[in-house]
């Protein structure tokens, strides 16, 4: 029992990352389920981490309110964002939300108000590992819902062919306009949490390489799938803490391996399983399939 | 302005110094199968994707039903009764066969999403029914085998008819297809035939544009003919064969 505890208390924080880094690679897979790049969701994140921290810390909001709001916030400010960035498409949509984050980084960064760069310490931690997960369930929840309905159909429809779905009667503009929503207040949720797991928030927290690991999470995991995004994060949330043991061994400091083994997970995965690893027990199947004939 | 189903005039679309759809009027009446047809780069198809709203007009006048649908977008369109087929094929590759036509019910089916959150059955209900509405129009295009399919894998004639079967899904007032039986062969182009006959018998209206100059004689009530994005000649099949600017543009001037 004491074991158990230990462990526990050791990796406490690695299995709430899993569940923040899950929230955060789903609230990218909401975009790129209708084929948009948009990559906005550190800012999101931001918004919904310093909205919930000051509504804790400032006005005394119980923590399920601030929660709440600190993720209606972002998905509120995600609609004037949309209307005009779906204009555009492809990588300058990317680039657009890119600069989107970066404009709430240093915004957050030059505000007196929440201490600019040094941000606010001293949060009180009231997340715990379990609504983490909680909060991730629920959104698995959700994404699986919408897919095979009449939304995930339009979805669907939207990546594979825009102009076409749009001849069958698909809103398209909306479509996107709500999965970006979805997206944001994922991403606010999950700042929210982290705020209140972690005691602390920063500008720099919220960077464009967090969007960037939002991504490869997904990428990594398959987002083909609902379910990919939340896998890819977290076997790459693990996988620090596998290379942490494993590195003494090779007399390489962990901290670069890290680095190594992520950039090569990566490559490996977009030459060999384009699908990502939630692909890996049907190219398995394949694989043995075509041995049994030959 | 009243016969007509779909009202066309003076429809004018330019790209750059082109004049692809020069001034062309022409009406499509309730329950007419209506041919479109012309040699290559005549506008037939810049018409259908102006009519279904991927192209807005540069002039002119699309009437629908005596309400103007030019310059709509195309969602708003084939919410008014509009559907369509592509010369190209344009099926969502990686979906089935039966979910490109669940796609194409999209304007028919009841929202169900806040129901399957709720777990309530209603929604497995009217997924059941869409589904099974899918496989019955799958079924009239000769496709019940195919259902589950992927579109990508699907043979050429395979793909132009589940796309006839997801247009058809919107239960459209207007049907465009262009060129419907490209690629196929003759028992395919029967087939098809056979379909737009039936689709007209149930008060519906078909615009084809069609290569297929026995096909467009066998099955439509009249016919359009453009040149340069002008209508030469109008009339019953019978009329526009034997009209002499029809055979001029088809053949060339005799000398």
């Amino acid at each position: 029992m004491e074991w158990l505890q230990e462990t526990y208390a050791t990796y406490q924080s690695t299995l709430a990352y899993i569940g923040l880094n899950g929230l955060l690679a789903l609230s990218v897979y909401t975009t790129l389920s209708c084929g948009q790049l948009a990559l906005g969701n550190a800012g999101f994140a931001a918004i919904g981490a310093y909205a919930a921290t000051l509504l804790t810390m400032k006005a005394g909001a119980p923590f399920g309110l601030s929660l709440l709001l600190g993720a209606l916030l972002p998905a509120l400010v995600a609609v004037p964002l949309g209307l005009p960035v779906f204009r555009i498409r492809g990588v300058f949509l990317a680039i657009a939300t890119i600069g989107f984050g970066e404009v709430v980084r240093i915004g957050l960064v030059n505000w007196e108000y929440v201490n600019g760069a040094q941000g606010i310490v001293a949060i009180p931690q009231k997340a715990s590992v379990g609504l983490v997960w909680i909060c991730l369930a629920g959104a698995l929840f959700v994404l699986s819902r919408i897919r095979g309905s009449k939304w995930g159909f339009a979805l669907e429809a939207i990546r594979e062919d825009e102009p076409a779905a749009r001849t069958m009667g698909i809103h398209t503009a909306r479509y996107k306009l709500a999965m970006l929503v979805l997206g944001a207040a994922l991403a606010g949720l999950a700042g929210g949490l982290e705020a209140h797991f972690t005691f602390m928030v920063a500008p720099n927290g919220f960077s464009f390489g967090r969007v960037v690991d939002m991504l490869v999470f997904a990428v990594v995991g398959g987002a083909g799938a609902f379910y990919g995004p939340a896998i890819g994060a977290a076997f790459l949330t693990l996988l620090p803490e596998v290379l942490r043991e494993v590195s003494p061994h090779l007399g390489i400091e962990p901290g670069p391996l890290r680095m190594l083994v992520n950039g090569l997970v990566l490559l490996a995965v977009i030459l060999f399983l384009p699908q990502g690893l939630v692909s890996l027990p049907a190219w398995w199947r394949e694989r043995l399939a075509s041995r049994r004939s030959a | 302005m009243s016969a007509g189903l779909l009202q066309v005039e003076q429809l004018e679309r330019t790209f750059g110094g082109l004049r692809a759809v020069d001034g062309a009027s022409f009406a499509v009446r309730p329950g007419e199968v209506h041919g479109l047809i012309g040699p290559n780069g005549a506008g037939k198809t810049t018409v259908i994707n102006l009519v279904s709203g991927l192209l807005a007009p540069t002039g002119g006048e699309i009437v629908l039903e005596g309400r103007p649908i030019h310059g709509l977008p195309p969602h708003d369109i084939a919410g008014r009764g509009v559907a369509r087929t592509f010369q190209n094929i344009r099926l969502f590759p990686e979906l089935t066969a039966r979910d490109n036509v669940l796609v194409g019910q999209h304007r028919r089916r009841r929202p169900s999403l806040a129901a399957r959150m709720l777990l309530l059955r209603s929604a497995r209900e009217e997924e059941r029914q869409a589904g099974e509405r899918a496989a019955a129009l799958l079924t009239q295009v000769g496709l019940s085998e195919r259902v589950a399919e992927r579109a990508r894998n699907l043979s050429y004639g395979e793909q132009r008819r589940v796309e006839i079967a997801r247009a058809l899904a919107s239960e459209p007032r207007l049907l465009l297809l262009d060129e419907p039986t490209a690629g196929m062969n003759p028992v395919e182009v029967q087939a098809v035939a056979a379909l737009i006959r039936q689709v007209a018998s149930g008060g519906r209206s078909v615009l084809l544009v069609e290569h297929n100059v026995r096909l467009v004689m066998d099955v439509c009530h009249r016919i359009t003919v453009l040149n340069f994005g002008r209508v030469i000649a109008e009339g019953t099949p019978a009329e526009v064969s034997r009209d002499p600017a029809v055979i001029a543009a088809y053949l060339g001037n005799p000398k």
